[in-house]
C-alpha cells in the first residue's frame, strides 16, 4: 500500500458509501464532502449526506495509458457523473468498452477494486458506476 | 425459529464457454460438456472478488428485505477465496453496506458450504433473540489450476441471507441439520495458488455420502417424505452429481431443475446453493416447500428445510438471478486469464 494507512480509513465512508454534504442553507450537494458551502460561506449548514448512487455520464473516456497500479485494468472507461443530486465525481464505468457508454446514459453506484497492487499491502476499494439497463 | 427474510443473488458479466477452454488444452468439448454438464461458467471481473460480489448480493437482498442495515446484529461471510489471509471480508462488506458498527461480524471457510454454515449460525443468533437480524453470505471467485478438470467449473458469484423472526420472512427455515466428518476430498494448503483434490474420490465417500445423510437425516427429523416438497435444491459442482442423487432418492427432475444453475454460471462454490436457491425462491409460490442440501469438501453437508410465505411478494423489490445470469457477455481464454489474474508481468 503506497500512502497513508490512515488517510485510506478516514475516506472510507466517502469511498465505499458515497458520503458527501449537503447545505441546508442553498440545498447544494457535495461531493467529496466539503465543510463550508462555496456559496453560503458562513450563513451555510452543512450536514452529511449519502448519495442515492444513480447518476448520468456527462464526459467519459477510455484509458489505454493507465497510472501506476492500474495497468492491469486497461483499457477502462473512466467517466465524468453527474449524481441525480447534482454534484459530479470522477469514476470508472465498469464492464463496458467506450463504444457500449454515451453522454447522458443512467448509471449506478458499484463496488469494486480500486487497486491491489502490492502483494502484500492494502486492496483499496470504493465506487465505480455500472451501466444501466 | 427464524426465516428468510431477505436474499439477494449476483454472478458476474463475463462467461466463458466449455469449448474456449477445451481448445487451449485439445480437449474434447463435447465430451466434457455432456460429463459435467456445464455449458459455461462465469468469471469475475477484474476488479471483482469475493468482498465485491458479496455487497452487491447484500445490497440486493436489503432491498428485498426493506429493513434498515444498521439493524443487523450479526454478518459472516463464507469463501475459499477471501481477498485478505489476515483480514476480515465481512467487515468490509458490513461497512460497504452501512451496518458498522454495532454488530458482531466474521469470515467463514467451510469449501463449498461456508455459506449455509452462516445461515444457520444466523438462525441460532435469532432464534435466540441474540440479534434481530443477521445476514449470511456466500460468495466466491473460485479457483481452477489450469488444464485441471476444475478449470471447466470453478466460478464465481455471491448470494446473500438475511436471517429474521419467523412472522417477517418470505421462507420460514422449518428445521436445519448438518452431517460432518473429516473426509480429505479436496484442500488446499496457505499460500498455494490453486487446490488439490482427489478425483473420483470428490464422489462416494464425499459429496454422495455426505449430501445424502443430511438430508436422509432432516427429512426422517421432520417425518416427511420426498412428496412433501415441490423443490430441491443440492450442491452443484456439476450437473451430474445432483441429477443422480436427485434419481438415487427417487426425486423427479423436475423439481430439481430450477435449484440447478450450474450449466450457464459453473460452481460458484460457497455460493452455489445461495444462487441455486435464490432462482427457487425466484419463482416459488406461497405455501410451498424447498429442500436444500449443500456440501462443503473437507467434509460436511447442511439441510434445511423450508416453507414459502406470502412475503415472498417482496421478491419483486429488487433484481432476480435470471437478470444477472442473462446479462452476459463471453470472454476469450486469453482475456479469462487476465481477468483471473494469471498472467504474470503485469
Amino acid at each position: 500500500m503506497k500512502g497513508s494507512i490512515a488517510l485510506h480509513w478516514r475516506r472510507i465512508p466517502e469511498r465505499y458509501r458515497l458520503e458527501g454534504t449537503h447545505c441546508e442553507t442553498c440545498d447544494s450537494y457535495y461531493f467529496p464532502a466539503r465543510r463550508i458551502c462555496r456559496k453560503c460561506r458562513r450563513k451555510g449548514r452543512i450536514v452529511p449526506y449519502k448519495f442515492s448512487g444513480k447518476g448520468r455520464i456527462y464526459s467519459l473516456t477510455e484509458i489505454h495509458s493507465a497510472p501506476e497500479g492500474l495497468e492491469d485494468q486497461i483499457p477502462y472507461v473512466l467517466a465524468v457523473v453527474e449524481l441525480e443530486e447534482g454534484a459530479r465525481c470522477t469514476a470508472q464505468i465498469v464492464d463496458v468498452r467506450k463504444k457500449d457508454i454515451k453522454i447522458g446514459d443512467g448509471v449506478e453506484m458499484v463496488f469494486r477494486v480500486v487497486q491491489r497492487e502490492d502483494p502484500e499491502g492494502l486492496i483499496s476499494y470504493g465506487f465505480k458506476f455500472r451501466k444501466l439497463h | 425459529m427464524a426465516g428468510i427474510i431477505g436474499y439477494g443473488a449476483y454472478v458476474p458479466k463475463y462467461r466463458i464457454k466449455t469449448e474456449e477452454i477445451a481448445e487451449v488444452w485439445g480437449e474434447d468439448a463435447e465430451r466434457i460438456k455432456s460429463g459435467l454438464g456445464i455449458n459455461e461458467k462465469s468469471v469475475p471481473a477484474i476488479d471483482e472478488d469475493s468482498a465485491t460480489m458479496a455487497v452487491v448480493a447484500a445490497k440486493i437482498a436489503l432491498k428485498r428485505a426493506e429493513i434498515d442495515p444498521k439493524k443487523i446484529g450479526a454478518l459472516y461471510v463464507g469463501s475459499e477465496s477471501h481477498p485478505y489471509a489476515v483480514k476480515p471480508t465481512a467487515t468490509i462488506v458490513a461497512e460497504a453496506i452501512d451496518a458498522v458498527p454495532d454488530l458482531t461480524a466474521a469470515d467463514l471457510e467451510f469449501a463449498c458450504k461456508a455459506g449455509t454454515a452462516g445461515i444457520q449460525i444466523c438462525m441460532g443468533l435469532v432464534g435466540s433473540s441474540m440479534v434481530e437480524y443477521g445476514m449470511a453470505i456466500g460468495s466466491d471467485t473460485a479457483q481452477g489450476r489450469p488444464a485441471d478438470a476444475l478449470e471447466y467449473s470453478a466460478a464465481a458469484g455471491a448470494g446473500a441471507y438475511l436471517i429474521g423472526k419467523d412472522e417477517e420472512s418470505l421462507a420460514i427455515i422449518e428445521d436445519t441439520c448438518s452431517f460432518t466428518t473429516d473426509t480429505p476430498d479436496f484442500w488446499r494448503r496457505p499460500k498455494a495458488d490453486f487446490p488439490s483434490h482427489g478425483g473420483r474420490f470428490t464422489g462416494e465417500p464425499a459429496y454422495f455420502r455426505h449430501v445424502r445423510s443430511a438430508a436422509d437425516a432432516l427429512l426422517k427429523k421432520l417425518n416427511r417424505t420426498i412428496e412433501d416438497y415441490d423443490y430441491f435444491v443440492f450442491h452443484q459442482p456439476n450437473a451430474k452429481f445432483p441429477k443422480t442423487l436427485a434419481k438415487r432418492m427417487g426425486i423427479p427432475q423436475e423439481k430439481i431443475t430450477d435449484g440447478l444453475v450450474v450449466p450457464y454460471i459453473g460452481n460458484a462454490y460457497s455460493a452455489a446453493v445461495p444462487l441455486g436457491l435464490a432462482n427457487v425462491l425466484d419463482k416459488a409460490k406461497e405455501g410451498e416447500r424447498i429442500f436444500i442440501s449443500s456440501f462443503g469438501s473437507g467434509a460436511g453437508s447442511d439441510a434445511f428445510s423450508l416453507k414459502v410465505t406470502e412475503n415472498i411478494r417482496k421478491r419483486e423489490n429488487a433484481e432476480n438471478l435470471s437478470y444477472f445470469i442473462d446479462n452476459k457477455e463471453y470472454v476469450s481464454y486469453a482475456v479469462y486469464a487476465k481477468y483471473r489474474r494469471k498472467l504474470k508481468g503485469l
